[in-house]
This record gives C-alpha cells, sequence and structure tokens, in this order.
C-alpha cells in the first residue's frame, strides 16, 4: 500500500497537547545563545581592529598640519628656500618630486601594466613564467636602498647618465615595478575566467577579449597600483640620494617647469631629510609644513585615484 | 557511414593530468540534423564539445589524441582557429552575461568578425533574441547589463549569442536547465526550425528532451561510447545494449 493513501484502520486519537506559552516556541536555546554572543564578540573585536588602523592615520595627519600650520601658507608652498633653508619655501622641492614622480610613473607603468598582462592572460605555467613571478615577489622585497646603490652603477655610472633626474627616476621606476605589476595581475584576475570563455567560444582572439571584456573591467584595480607606485615614489629617500637628488638648487619661483631631465634636482622628502637632521636651527613649523606638503602631495593623487574608483564601482558590473 | 558527414570524430582520447575523460570515441554527426549525446556524469560529455571547436586547448591540463574533422577537414590543423570557433554556436550550462549591454552582448561577435552595418546588426540581435524565445522580455531593456538578467534570462542570452555570428553547428550544452518547461518547448522549436541551416550538437540530461529532438542520439559512458543510432532505436525496447536500454529507461541511474 502506498504510504500516500489514507490508512483504513484509523488512526490512534493523538494525545491532548497542553496549550504551550507560544512566545516559548521561540526562545534561544544555550546553543543559539551562545552563537549569538561569539559572532557579537568578533564583530566588535574585529571592528576594533580597524577602527584601530584609522587612529594613527588622523592622529599623524592631524598633528603634521597642527604643528605646521603657522608656516604653512601659498608663499611656502611657491617660495624658494633663503638663509641656508632655514627660511623661504620649498617650491624647488615640490617641483623635483614632481619630475621624479612623473618620469619614473612614465617608464613604469607602460612596462608594469603590459608585464602583468602578458603574465595574467598570455603566459602559460611553465619555467620562463614562474622564474618571472619569482623575480616580481624578489623585487618587491629589496629594500630600496640597494635599489639606489644599483641605480648608481647602472644608470648613474654604466649609462653614463650621471646623477640627474632620469637616473633617480630610473631607479625609482626600477624599485616600484613590482607593485605595478602585482597590483595589474590582482585586477586582471578579478575578472571572471568565465567572461574569457564565453568570447572565446564566440571567436574573439585573446587581445580582443582584453581589449573589450578584461582591461574595461579591471582599470580600477591598475589605476590603484600606479597609484601606490606613485606614493612610493614621491617618499622614498634612499633611492634618490645618490642618483639625482641634490640638497639646494635655484631655480624661479613658481616656476612650472624649472628643471631639464639632465639636471639633478631638490625633492621633498630628501629636502626633508636635510632640514631636519643636518641644518642646525630650522624653525619647527616649517619642518612640518614640508613634511605636510608631502604628504599632502601623496594625499592628491590618492584622492584622484579614490574618486575614480568610486566612479567606476558605481558601474560594476557583475 | 553516409557520405560527407559534417563533423567526424575519429580514436578520439581526451585526458586531464592523469585522469582520462573520453577514450577512443569515433563517430560522425550527419549534416542538417540533431544530435543528442546523452550519458551520466564524467561521461566526457562536454568534453566532446570542447574538442570540436577547440577550447580544449585552452583548458589548463587537458591532452587528446584523436582527430576531428569539420566538413573534411581537420580542426587540428585549420590555422585560423578564431575562423573556427565562429563557425561553431557554443552554449554551456553555466549562462554567463558578459559585462555588457543585452544588444552589445548578442552584437559582440559580430562586431569582433567585423564588417557589419548599424542597420544589419540591429536587425541580426532582433533576430537572435527572438529564436532564444528572450526577444518580448528584453526588448524594452536592451540597453540593460546582460549581467543583471535573471538566471533563465541569461542562459537564454547566451543561446542568442551563440547564433549571432550564425554558425553553421550549434552545441548546446544542458541548455534548458535554467529554463522553464513552456520556454525550453518554445526553444526546442526553434531547433527544428534551424535545423534546416545547421548542425545540432545537443548535450542533455534530459533524456526524452533528446528522445523528442534528435535523429541521432549517442550515449557515452564513463568516456566510453557505448553506442550511436537513430534515436528511434536507441529508445526503442531492444536498443542493441543493454547499458544504454537500462539508462533511457531509467532502470538506474
Amino acid at each position: 500500500m502506498s504510504p500516500l493513501q489514507p490508512s483504513s484502520a484509523p488512526a490512534p486519537a493523538p494525545a491532548p497537547v497542553a496549550p504551550t506559552d507560544p512566545s516559548a516556541l521561540f526562545t534561544a536555546t544555550d546553543r543559539t545563545r551562545r552563537k549569538l554572543l561569539t559572532q557579537r564578540i568578533a564583530g566588535i573585536v574585529f571592528g576594533a581592529m580597524a577602527a584601530a588602523i584609522l587612529l594613527p592615520l588622523l592622529v599623524i595627519l592631524g598633528y603634521i598640519f597642527v604643528r605646521a600650520l603657522p608656516a604653512l601658507d601659498w608663499g611656502f608652498v611657491t617660495g624658494l628656500p633663503e638663509q641656508g633653508m632655514r627660511a623661504g619655501g620649498i617650491w624647488p622641492a615640490l617641483a623635483g618630486t614632481a619630475y621624479l614622480v612623473v618620469f619614473s610613473l612614465l617608464v613604469a607603468a607602460p612596462i608594469g601594466v603590459m608585464a602583468g598582462i602578458y603574465l595574467n592572460e598570455f603566459a602559460r605555467d611553465n619555467w620562463f613564467t614562474r622564474a618571472v613571478n619569482l623575480a616580481v615577489v624578489n623585487l618587491a622585497g629589496v629594500p630600496s636602498i640597494v635599489h639606489a646603490l644599483f641605480g648608481v652603477g647602472a644608470f648613474v655610472v654604466f649609462a653614463g647618465l650621471g646623477k640627474s633626474i632620469l637616473a633617480a627616476s630610473l631607479t625609482l621606476a626600477v624599485m616600484t615595478l613590482p607593485v605595478i605589476i602585482v597590483a595589474t595581475k590582482e585586477a586582471l584576475a578579478a575578472v571572471p575566467r568565465s567572461f574569457r570563455e564565453a568570447c572565446w567560444n564566440l571567436g574573439a582572439s585573446r587581445w580582443q577579449v582584453i581589449r573589450t571584456i578584461v582591461l574595461p573591467n579591471s582599470f580600477g584595480g591598475i589605476l590603484t597600483g600606479l597609484i601606490l607606485e606613485v606614493c612610493r615614489a614621491a617618499g622614498e629617500t634612499a633611492p634618490i640620494m645618490f642618483t639625482g637628488a641634490i640638497v639646494f638648487k635655484a631655480v624661479e619661483s613658481g616656476q612650472l617647469l624649472p628643471y631639464n631631465p639632465t639636471d639633478q634636482c631638490m625633492a621633498l622628502s630628501y629636502h626633508l631629510h636635510t632640514v631636519a637632521t643636518q641644518i642646525p636651527g630650522v624653525p619647527e613649523p616649517m619642518l612640518y609644513a614640508t613634511a605636510a606638503v608631502l604628504v599632502g602631495f601623496v594625499l592628491v593623487f590618492n584622492s584622484f585615484a579614490i574618486a575614480m574608483r568610486v566612479r567606476l564601482r558605481a558601474k560594476k558590473k557583475w | 557511414m553516409i557520405a560527407n558527414p559534417k563533423i567526424l570524430v575519429s580514436d578520439l582520447s581526451v585526458s586531464y593530468g592523469r585522469k582520462q575523460v573520453l577514450k577512443d570515441v569515433s563517430l560522425y554527426v550527419p549534416r542538417n540534423s540533431i544530435f543528442a549525446i546523452i550519458g551520466p556524469a564524467t561521461s566526457g560529455k562536454t568534453t566532446l564539445l570542447k574538442c570540436i571547436n577547440r577550447t580544449l586547448e585552452i583548458t589548463p591540463g587537458a591532452r587528446s589524441t584523436g582527430c576531428v574533422h569539420i566538413d573534411g577537414e581537420d580542426v587540428a590543423k585549420m590555422r585560423d582557429v578564431y575562423e573556427l570557433r565562429r563557425r561553431i554556436g557554443m552554449v554551456f550550462p553555466l549562462p554567463v552575461g558578459l559585462p555588457l549591454s543585452v544588444y552589445d552582448n548578442v552584437a559582440y561577435a559580430p562586431r569582433m568578425a567585423g564588417g557589419w552595418g548599424r542597420a544589419e546588426l540591429d536587425e541580426l540581435v532582433e533576430r537572435c533574441l527572438r529564436q532564444a524565445a528572450l526577444w518580448d522580455e528584453v526588448k524594452d531593456r536592451l540597453k540593460t547589463l546582460g549581467t543583471m538578467l535573471s538566471g533563465g534570462q541569461q542562459q537564454r542570452l547566451t543561446i542568442a549569442r551563440a547564433l549571432s555570428h550564425q554558425p553553421e553547428i550549434l552545441c548546446l550544452d544542458e541548455f534548458s536547465i535554467a529554463i522553464d518547461p513552456v520556454t525550453t518547448m518554445r526553444i526546442e522549436d526553434v531547433l527544428l526550425e534551424l535545423r534546416k541551416d545547421m548542425t545540432i550538437l545537443l548535450v542533455t540530461n534530459l533524456v526524452q528532451q533528446a528522445r523528442r529532438l534528435a535523429d541521432v542520439t549517442c550515449f557515452l559512458n564513463k568516456g566510453e561510447l557505448v553506442q550511436v543510432d537513430r534515436t528511434e532505436l536507441i529508445f526503442s525496447d531492444q536498443p542493441g545494449n543493454q547499458v544504454t536500454h537500462d539508462y533511457v529507461h531509467g532502470v538506474f541511474g
């Protein structure tokens, strides 16, 4: 007899059930209560850690800007150092940092992005690919002072560029390449493989798929890598110290393009190092103001990138 | 063996790493027919399709021996693999809407191939969407993202996309798993219609679907070709092979 058919024998009458309090049905058991407690504790602890990241950033920024306030004005940003760096402004250093960042980006961005695309989209899993990946990881781990010495040997001496903006930018480019390559690879890898396969099945070539589907959807991540490059290049002192930075160089105040690529230049990071450790009697607000301009320079680039990413995320497509 | 089959598969073996998924499969697909491939999971049905449009080459770890001929030409020796893939429409079971608009999804393949005018493209997109039974649902929102459609709609979008480059061979791998029975019937009618223009390979777990549509059915099991014959014979009481009989009549599995 099928279990779905009613049995011909009358079922025994169900035992009368005591009316229960409806709210009792939903009372949490011990297990549920423990589960909820664990979850709440985890949320609080992890949230506190996330907030802890914010704290040093705000403290550092706030402290620098408050201390810098007395010295920080437009004349400081566009002026020239005077009285052996003890007065005046930092325009040559700001312009020099911009030169170094732009030139290193011009070199590192195309190479890094293309290498990243190759490694993620074209490379087969063989010894060559593994060797390149290993090289990228190791390059990222090399201390910046070692990059500096490499830059002296390779660009200043061997390539005959001398101490110059070019040599310093190339050194910075070599140093920041791994960051760009890794960021590009990650950004591309975040685009699901199924999109690529669907397009290949439609007869699109690898490059067509990269151009039409992969790159438009990984642009934000690649941009983040480039901005990281900018921040690092702007902040490093060691790599430029021996390859192109100079303590003082007279340029015209506020002049937009004061340097030639073959010149040596001042740079914010190196200038900060100089005024803070090498020159006695620099008024303290000036030190903080120099740091504030350096941080501000990086923040301007960062906020540009953040704005781009927000715009791109609003168009998130899957 | 008939003269001049559309697809000829000879002694095809495929392995992923150490695991062999197809073992010496030989079969041919008659021109302008619907050819169903049935069999339990891991029987190599999808792999067989991948060998036909050479996407097996880009599957990590896959190795194959044997050959596939289309119109008498060895696919492995074709120099333009993209041209080959444009001759074959592929629909895989997991629907993948590209992160483009509905219109651009369907227009993708023709645009990549080049040589289409605007008006022609409009017409083509509409025709493909109609054939995939999707036009009525998306005609007012061709600009929404393909990835925002429901699962079943995305599935039909992939069918429209596979038809968009006007293939000679249409491979459908489980095309109906996310589609309701009524819409499935509409698409099945279209397939019967399309048979005039193309050869259709239909991988399906719904044996009744194979029975309804296919002219020829082949039964794969654990990578081996158990039987390939006219559909009526496969589904008759005496297909000539006990395993086939048990599978199509639901005795096991």
